[in-house]
């Protein structure tokens, strides 16, 4: 432990460009990505390098294009039929973008949380069977095994285990939101995407889902879009920080919250606007 | 200095009052004419078909004697046209709707079939029977047999099924298809597994109400080439058939003969009346049942 808190004090100090030369693996790697919605120029000339096995976190006010960016990530962003893309980003090195890359593949690989809890309208069993399921899984033992592992990964087993065939929507909002964190986890991602995850949630269940996330960094790569800024300053690693399409600071969240180097991100994090 | 001046109010508000009660009763008279005139009809067939209608009346064959006569081979006749017409209609109405919603691209070609799609539905339905007696009938050599009558019904409810299904699966969530699409799931999957367990109630609200207006066609039919006096029953879909209101027509076409035909036909109606309200309560049972899931 006391390694990584020396190292981390090390990690302050570097510029965001140094981030990469770290001795944790870069995950995702974002090179030059511009996005266009039709005319709207939504992402400009992004450049991110982002962590395996960290938390990253990414604010910014309405409309400057941190949803647009995650969802860009797993290509989710492609159900938008005017999106235009260009640039690399590359997963584990190997650029998504390229049409090669199959967008089931990586979406197996790379998991997403989204903004208001989406469990499908069948039991809880079968919304975490479904990944499992449609990756071709039939052995109701595997099933089985996956449907328990998952849920105590996402800290619900234990309000759910005797309720299995319930439908999902009987659960409380903070718990199916778990619930479809659990269903992430079946898929046995590498990293996972959450957009605003605790934005639909009370106060206990965000605490609930911030505790979760800080304890899936060890085996999950995680990058969260989240409006509140204490919670990106509680529980994540690193912070961008999003205006209008650009990074304009991306760092530590120790630095960016306590010693930010552009005057918009001091605004931002302030309270000036947004 | 107040601008609404209280006696003025006071003038006025009789007339008001008056044009209020007025409306309404306008409005409740428009109501009343269509549920008596539906009630006049009703009463009228009651009337003259309930003389007629006995076990005898269902079970039998067609007869030129009308004590003898039955409608057993307009009964079978529906079904088998229904046994055509059902699974076409799924097939293609639901096929179509899933293309247009989650596969075409949203542009000059989807709007293209889109509004064809509705120019189809406004079609006139003999213009289908003339398009079933050229294409099925003849071109194909199919004649006047049930199969070439359950195509024929089938175009031209498909509008119908169509929209239906289009409108249930517009309105499962976006959100739903997110989570599957987010897993890694193909459209495939996502549509077989998602989509449509979520948008069934829907389609088959659709597919009712488009099959008790298939029962209810006379005229595609009759263009047909449908036989007036068919005695022997149909027992397949490549037999020659004849459906409850075909029978009405010819029925009511022959009752200037033989007055009793009139009885007959009111008696078919009563049936026919029963087997759609039946249709449409299932539909909207199901429609009930399944209602605001989101």
């Amino acid at each position: 432990m006391a390694v990584l808190t020396d190292r981390e004090k090390t990690m302050m100090k570097q510029e965001t460009q140094n981030a990469e030369e770290t001795p944790k693996r870069v995950v995702y790697n974002t090179k030059d990505l511009n996005l266009w919605y039709g005319e709207g120029h939504a992402l400009k000339n992004i450049n991110l390098a982002i962590n395996e096995n960290e938390v990253t976190a990414i604010i910014g006010p309405s409309g400057c294009g941190k949803s647009t960016y995650i969802k860009t990530l797993n290509r989710m962003v492609e159900l938008v039929p005017t999106v235009r893309i260009s640039g690399e980003i590359l997963y584990r090195e190997r650029n998504i973008l390229d049409k090669n890359f199959k967008v089931e593949d990586l979406r197996t690989r790379v998991g997403m949380v989204f903004q208001k809890p989406n469990p499908f309208p069948k039991s809880i069993y079968e919304n975490i069977a479904y990944g499992p399921k449609i990756h071709g899984i039939r052995s109701k033992k595997i099933l089985d095994e996956i449907v328990e592992k998952s849920l105590r990964g996402a800290a619900i087993w234990d309000e759910v285990k005797d309720r299995l065939n319930q439908n999902a929507y009987g659960l409380s909002g903070g718990q199916q939101q778990r619930l479809c964190i659990a269903r992430c986890l079946a898929i046995e991602p590498d990293v996972i995407l959450m957009d605003e995850p605790t934005s639909a949630l009370d106060p206990i269940s965000t605490l609930k889902v911030e505790e979760l996330v800080q304890e899936m960094k060890k085996d999950y790569s995680i990058i969260i879009v989240t409006h509140n800024m204490q919670q990106a300053a509680r529980i994540s690693d690193k912070t961008a920080f999003f205006l209008n399409g650009e990074v304009i600071e991306f760092a530590n969240t120790d630095k960016i919250f306590s010693n930010p180097s552009d005057k918009r991100t001091e605004d931002y994090i302030t309270g000036r606007f947004g | 200095m107040k601008y609404i001046d209280a006696a003025q109010v006071q003038k006025k508000m009789g007339s008001r009052l008056f044009a209020n009660n007025l409306a309404k009763t306008l409005f409740f008279l428009a109501t009343l004419f269509g549920l008596l005139v539906l009630a006049v009809l009703i009463y009228r067939v009651l009337a003259d078909g309930l003389g007629s209608l006995n076990m005898g009346f269902l079970t039998n064959r067609l007869s030129t004697d009308p004590e003898r006569a039955g409608i057993m081979g307009a009964i079978l006749g529906t079904l088998w046209l229904m046994l055509v017409v059902a699974p076409v209609t799924m097939i293609l109405g639901v096929g179509t709707a899933i293309y247009l919603e989650e596969y075409a691209k949203k542009g000059r070609l989807q709007s293209f079939i889109q509004t064809n799609i509705s120019n189809l539905a406004g079609v006139p339905s003999v213009v289908f029977g003339i398009l079933g007696l050229t294409i099925f009938a003849r071109a194909l050599d199919l004649g006047s047999i049930v199969l070439a009558g359950g195509l024929t019904m089938a175009l031209l409810v498909l509008p119908v099924v169509v929209v239906a299904s289009q409108e249930a699966i517009r309105s499962v969530p976006q959100f739903l298809r997110e989570a599957s699409y987010g897993m890694g799931a193909t459209k495939w999957q996502t549509v077989k597994n998602v989509v449509l367990p979520a948008s069934i109630p829907g389609i088959l609200t659709g597919v009712i109400l488009a099959l008790s207006r298939a029962i209810g066609e006379t005229a595609p039919l009759v263009v047909l080439g449908i036989p007036a006096l068919l005695i022997p029953l149909p027992e397949g879909i490549f037999d020659r058939f004849t459906i409850l209101p075909v029978q009405i027509y010819y029925w009511t076409l022959d009752s200037a003969l033989v007055a009793e035909y009139a009885n007959l036909a009111a008696a078919t109606i009563v049936i026919l009346l029963i087997v759609l309200f039946a249709m449409n309560s299932i539909a909207i049972i199901i429609r009930n049942k399944f209602q605001k899931r989101f």
